[in-house]
């Protein structure tokens, strides 16, 4: 674990569209083990956020409890975070978002907070549609105290406790698609030439995006034995195809390779490009990411990459009819009906 | 013999009386007996209706208590002068419940059985069911009408005004028109038929008043969601729960007509169903911390689903409203019965060392003015403040004086750095320094500056710029803080309100909430009997000081409580320095709001409460 920082950075550090340069992006030094997979993706999430430039105090960064949960406070260090309790990050971020919807919620979690203690919370924001990226770092394991069994761990897969988990694994995927999930998808956190694409995609869908990405923890469940180690996933996986993500202001330049490629245009204008490797899977239809998820697992392999997505649903706010402006901002004019009114309310109940 | 009246021994009274319906629920009951205390209410006098109702959608016993009384008190009174017993599964306990002297009116088409009969009271049959079956040939129809029909009968037997009657009925159906006629004529069928067979008006009888005042009938719920409308609450998640659904349901009635943004015809309001009472307050939570007002309700068992997230609101300083509507425990206990059992699980709410503020509304009145006012509360100690309601106040209509809003009324949204602040500040910000050293630090909502002002907010301990920690020193040094906010929180909660004796006396009565117009009533009983006593109504937590000294300035403190464990007693004894001997506890708990004669009864000796040492008896001594 590194415990200092230098402030140096390079003079010609690249800038974004804001003048900003990475560093702007950067959060508190990680407390988590050497090597931990959820730093990769805290340096996804740095990445796509500087690449899109995002100001970075309009995100607002939400998590639960656990090691995953601890990462916002790794990366952009001008939001605002909230670090809540265990598998409730799905009602702060959905009270958060209702109170205003201008800023970008960034929720992360893992499997324990997601799968287990959460579930039914991650059940419902799914269901909501409520525009956050929703994030979930998924080692198989609960790394806090020391490597049990989580809710994501494949069956026989063993971590450093040495007994075989017994129990069926929960697909978050799979489960998101079946709940009316817009936008899912899974990686890993040592690709991040897949990750941070698919991270820029998801921030700028307008609803909400899931990404389970494979995570894996050094310290308890990087065994030979385990179905979550860098090892057997990078062994393992096999991507639904290569993401390009072109942000509305970007001309298209990108390079197209042979293959399968697919058009996505994001509400916002943005355009997703997907080289795919399998001609069939159809990111519109659910159903074919449910099939292509079980028939890759079918054959031992973890599918990767974008799976699912519905770039014309409605969120949260659009479904219940909330103004436009952040509902935090109305003062007294648009909230207090006046005495006026309570007036005829007392003749009524006269 | 279907009808007897007993000469002599009869109850007289004019507009002092309890009168109590006894139905079986979803035949349309309640609102037919409402339109009983309407009538009372729109003849000038003050009326007091409570429904008590089963946990269940049909068929099972249900009872509408209307306590009429031109003095003003407006509580439960305890007996009952006239029973209307339409429901033969609980008329064997109805008939027992009439006073000695009382009335008794039911459903003459089944004759009454001779086991049940009782000699000291009058008995008027009515053959409800048989009069339905020739006038009405609809099934629901039968039904319905045979509520309206007694109402009918009734106004003939107490002298009722038949035009107020008819006039309420006018405006129950505004929109519905067609439905007036049929109501009428029901009322109509009910008088007649009085008229033809009674002597009527019976001894007890109403009589026209001017008491009302520009009083209004409102149920606490109501009002709690109208003010949380006029409090600025923007943000709402819920979970259905009796007794606190209504809460919601009133706000968004409310919201849907007075919070529409002209310009877009969109809501300046949301409204989200959890999925349960942790995500409810979760939501609230997260709503806060971004600068939403926010709310929430319940009763008890949301509490216990909520305490976790309190604890973080409490420790994370978040404000969090949530208004607690009080139904008997504990686990499910009693859905639909009334009870004020929720103190202490409210007032520490969470684990560790954590303190909630509450508020004691006991008027519709006061449920506005304290839901309004418990967001600007919230946000000046930044911490939950829990309203604490009950069924009886939530679900019942309360005669209540009318609202009242100041036009010229700021929100007061505590300390909060603006973007022009933070840009004129020169020294850090510290989310938890406290400047003012009132305990209270500043805040800054997401999304304010570029560069400043963020911070990290956390159940774990932290420093005062928020920063994650595990020193001991800063850990103590923030808890240390809490407790400087918790003295500051004194000066803001509701104080108290004093009833003082028309004698000098050394002895006190505390009551609270619901217990309050019984315990009035009770006091002037008592007061009437020669013994005196001082009286203060909480209506907020922490105690400040003037609760403390009333404590002091008495020998002997009566604490009349809505449940079973002496839950206030126990949170003065813990939160004051008193002396634990002074205070006796007088517990009522059995799911009914309390009564006067019951606190009076419980008093004086004639009671069989184990848990004071009667005072009539001391006072031979």
């Amino acid at each position: 674990m590194t415990y200092h920082r230098p402030e140096f950075r390079h003079p010609d550090l690249p800038t974004n569209d804001l003048g900003y340069t990475k560093k702007q992006y950067e959060g508190a030094i990680s407390t988590l083990c050497a090597g931990c997979g959820h730093d990769s993706i805290s340096a996804g999430i740095i990445q796509a956020c500087f690449e899109l430039s995002i100001e970075p105090h309009k995100v607002a960064k939400v998590s639960g409890i656990g090691c995953s949960s601890k990462t916002p406070t790794y990366f952009l260090g001008s939001s605002h975070g909230f670090n809540s309790v265990h598998g409730r990050m799905p009602s702060v971020a959905t009270g958060a978002n209702l109170a205003n919807r201008e800023l970008t919620y960034i929720g992360v979690s893992g499997d324990g907070d997601t799968a287990s203690i959460g579930m039914g919370q991650f059940a419902h924001v799914v269901r909501r549609n409520l525009n956050m990226l929703y994030l979930v770092e998924n080692n198989g394991c609960y790394g806090l105290t020391k490597g049990q069994d989580s809710a994501t761990a494949d069956v026989g897969s063993m971590g450093k406790k040495g007994t075989p988990n017994p129990f069926e694994p929960i697909d978050l995927c799979t489960l998101a698609l079946e709940l009316g999930a817009t936008f899912v998808a899974r990686s890993f956190s040592g690709d991040k030439e897949q990750l941070v694409p698919l991270i820029k995609a998801a921030l700028s869908h307008s609803g909400f995006a899931l990404i389970d990405v494979i995570s894996p923890c050094v310290t308890f469940n990087n065994t030979t034995t385990s179905t979550k180690s860098y090892e057997f996933v990078r062994e393992h996986i096999e991507a639904t195809g290569k993401t390009d993500f072109i942000p509305v202001r970007q001309e298209i330049t990108a390079d197209y390779d042979p293959g399968f490629t697919q058009e996505v245009t994001l509400h916002d204008g943005s355009v997703i490009h997907l080289y795919k490797e399998d001609e069939n899977l159809d990111v519109h239809n659910r159903l074919s990411a449910i099939q292509a998820i079980h028939e890759r697992k079918a054959k031992g392999e973890i599918l990767t990459g974008l799976l699912y997505l519905d770039p014309d649903c409605q969120d949260l706010h659009e479904i219940i009819g909330s103004v436009e402006k952040p509902l935090r901002d109305l003062d007294e004019t648009a909230l207090c009906p006046g005495n006026r009114s309570l007036e005829a309310i007392n003749d009524s109940l006269r | 013999m279907s009808t007897q009246q007993v000469k002599g021994q009869q109850i007289e009274s004019v507009n002092d009386f309890v009168i109590r319906f006894a139905n079986v629920n979803g035949t349309g009951s309640a609102s037919a007996n409402n339109l009983f205390a309407k009538a009372i209410f729109r003849m000038g006098l003050p009326v007091s209706p409570k429904n008590v109702f089963p946990s269940n959608i049909q068929g099972l016993p249900t009872w509408y208590e209307v306590r009429v009384n031109d003095k003003g008190y407006v509580g439960r009174r305890g007996g009952v002068d006239i029973m209307v017993a339409v429901n033969p599964q609980s008329l064997a306990q109805d008939i027992k419940a009439v006073d000695s002297g009382g009335y008794f009116v039911y459903d003459s088409t089944k004759p009454l059985d001779l086991r049940l009969h009782r000699n000291d009271i009058s008995i008027f049959g009515i053959p409800l069911t048989d009069i339905c079956r020739r006038e009405y040939t609809d099934a629901r129809q039968r039904q319905l009408f045979k509520n309206v029909i007694y109402i009918g009968a009734l106004a003939a037997m107490l002298d009722l005004e038949f035009d107020v009657l008819k006039n309420l009925i006018h405006d129950q159906f505004k929109g519905k028109e067609k439905l007036i006629a049929p109501n009428i004529h029901a009322l109509e069928l009910g008088y007649q038929y009085a008229e033809e067979n009674f002597s009527c008006p019976l001894g007890i009888r109403v009589e026209r008043r001017d008491m009302v005042d520009g009083h209004i009938m409102m149920e606490g719920n109501a009002a709690l969601g109208l003010g949380a409308v006029y409090g600025g609450a923007s943000v709402v998640a819920w979970y259905p729960i009796t007794p606190s659904t209504s809460v919601i349901e009133q706000f968004e009635k409310y919201a849907k007509r007075l919070r529409i943004d002209p310009g877009s015809g969109k809501r300046n309001y949301a409204i989200a169903q959890a999925e349960d009472e942790l995500s409810a307050i979760g939501m609230v939570v997260g709503a806060s911390w971004n600068g939403a007002r926010s709310f929430t309700a319940t009763s008890g068992p949301g509490v216990s689903l909520m305490s976790e997230f309190l604890g973080l609101a409490y420790f994370a300083e978040v404000p969090t409203v949530l208004f607690n509507v009080q139904r008997s425990g504990p686990s499910t206990g009693m859905p639909t019965r009334s009870q004020q059992s929720d103190l202490l699980l409210s007032a520490y709410a969470s684990h560790g060392d954590t303190k909630q503020v509450l508020m004691f509304p006991s008027t519709p009145k006061e449920c506005f003015d304290m839901g309004a006012d418990s967001f600007d509360l919230a946000d000046r100690l930044q911490t939950p403040v829990i309203l604490m309601s009950d069924l009886d106040l939530g679900m019942n209509e309360h005669f209540s004086e009318p609202l009242e809003w100041d036009d010229s009324k700021l929100y007061d949204r505590g300390k909060v750095f603006s973007e022009t602040e933070l840009d004129e500040m020169s020294d850090r910000y510290g989310r938890y320094l406290d400047i003012d050293g009132d305990g209270i630090c500043y805040r800054t909502y997401p999304g304010t500056h570029p560069t400043k002002g963020a911070f990290f907010t956390r159940g774990s301990s932290r420093d005062r710029y928020a920063k994650y920690t595990e020193s001991s020193d800063e850990y103590v040094d923030n808890m240390q803080r809490l407790l400087v906010k918790w003295e500051t929180a004194k000066n803001y909660v509701p104080q108290p309100e004093f009833r003082p004796a028309k004698q000098s006396t050394r002895d006190g009565m505390i009551y609270f909430g619901t217990t309050t117009a019984s315990a009035e009533e009770a006091l002037d009983i008592l007061s009437a009997k020669g013994l005196h006593m001082d009286a203060m109504r909480v209506r907020g937590f922490p105690f400040n000081a003037d609760v403390e000294a009333f404590i002091e300035d008495h020998d002997r403190v009566f604490v009349v409580e809505q449940n079973r464990d002496g839950q206030l007693r126990t949170m003065l004894i813990n939160e004051c320095e008193i002396n634990p001997s002074k205070l006796k506890s007088l517990l009522c708990y059995d799911g009914l709001p309390v009564t006067a004669r019951w606190i009076v009864e419980a008093i004086t000796g004639s009671g069989t409460t184990d848990n004071v040492v009667p005072l009539s008896k001391e006072v031979k001594v």
